[in-house]
């Protein structure tokens, strides 16, 4: 019990220090890097409060697509590190007014919360118990079942990121040569071959 | 104090969402920091659904955790697209930058 506590006092610190960090480094590839560390402690998490699969999803969606995915684009992207940090003291103030103001009313509804007496009778899916059925295959027979649609609608959700994003960034240079197919494909011989009948002795004048 | 109970998980998953919004007022001059801070406020969310999931032992906060992540992973991909998008046409991505729209 009280290694599970040193553990969550553990992830949450450095999940915090993680996120402190990513928004204050000055360069973005550090702050890519301490949002992957964030990530992981999450997952650390996760595991604490018996959601397995939630978090190795979170460790592979996120540090093995998002932040990469992040990297890729802060380092594509040729960025002065130093105009970056301009205006930085500017917005300081206003920044850190409304962060105190949202914490201290998430402080006030977190003091003066109480869990409602009937919440455990108006529970949709009643988890099973960890002991007879591991967490992913509980998650596993809700998911394709009760949730198939959203499931589906998930998908779809990527396939349009998808398609979206390589719309965005598709782009036709001028002046680059390119082998175009269906123009080679295209080509037909009445175009570009002329039959001529030459008579022997005059050739072609 | 060494019992961990729900309102600790809530209290990491409020300072994780205040530390994302904080970064978006603070990184005017970077769009990329400013959706990693997005991310950061995400992340706040599915710790607040997986620890009420744990706490009321209802598998429905998990799935919709997973939910989460795919919006997540497809606004990322997204976002990033108009981010490269944007840098080709400007050379900047500044947030004064963007307006280009007058919104």
């Amino acid at each position: 019990m009280i290694i599970a506590s040193l553990a969550f006092y553990l992830f949450s610190i450095m999940a915090v220090v993680g996120a402190l960090n990513v928004i204050f480094q000055r360069n973005p590839v550090h702050s890519v890097l301490w949002l992957i560390f964030t990530f992981f402690n999450a997952a650390g998490l996760f595991v604490l409060l018996g959601a397995e699969f939630v978090a190795m999803i979170l460790v592979v969606v996120y540090v093995g697509a998002v932040a990469v995915l992040f990297l890729f684009v802060v380092m594509m992207l040729d960025i002065n590190v130093v105009v970056i940090r301009e205006g930085f003291l500017k917005y300081l103030p206003v920044g850190a007014l409304i962060g105190v103001i949202l914490l201290i009313e998430l402080a006030v509804v977190f003091g003066g919360w109480t869990m409602a007496p009937q919440a455990e009778a108006l529970r949709v899916l009643p988890a099973p118990d960890p002991s007879q059925i591991t967490n992913t295959e509980a998650l596993g027979m809700v998911l394709y079942t009760n949730y198939v649609y959203l499931f589906q609608a998930s998908g779809l959700v990527l396939l349009v990121a998808m398609i979206g994003a390589i719309v965005l960034t598709l782009r036709r240079r001028p002046g680059v040569r390119k082998q175009k197919i269906s123009d080679q494909v295209n080509r037909d011989a009445k175009d570009t071959v002329v039959m001529v009948q030459v008579q022997s002795g005059k050739g072609l004048s | 104090m060494l019992t961990v109970g729900l309102s600790h998980y809530l209290t990491v998953s409020a300072i994780l969402l205040t530390l994302g919004i904080f970064g978006i007022f603070l990184n005017r001059k970077n769009l990329i920091v400013i959706m990693m801070s997005i991310e950061l406020m995400l992340l706040a969310v599915n710790i607040n659904l997986v620890a009420f999931s744990s706490f009321l032992n209802d598998l429905v906060g998990q799935v919709f955790t997973m939910l989460v992540l795919t919006v997540a992973a497809a606004e990322a991909a997204i976002g990033l697209a108009i981010v490269v998008v944007f840098y080709r046409n400007r050379r900047s991505i500044e947030v004064e930058d963007i307006n280009q729209m007058k919104g």
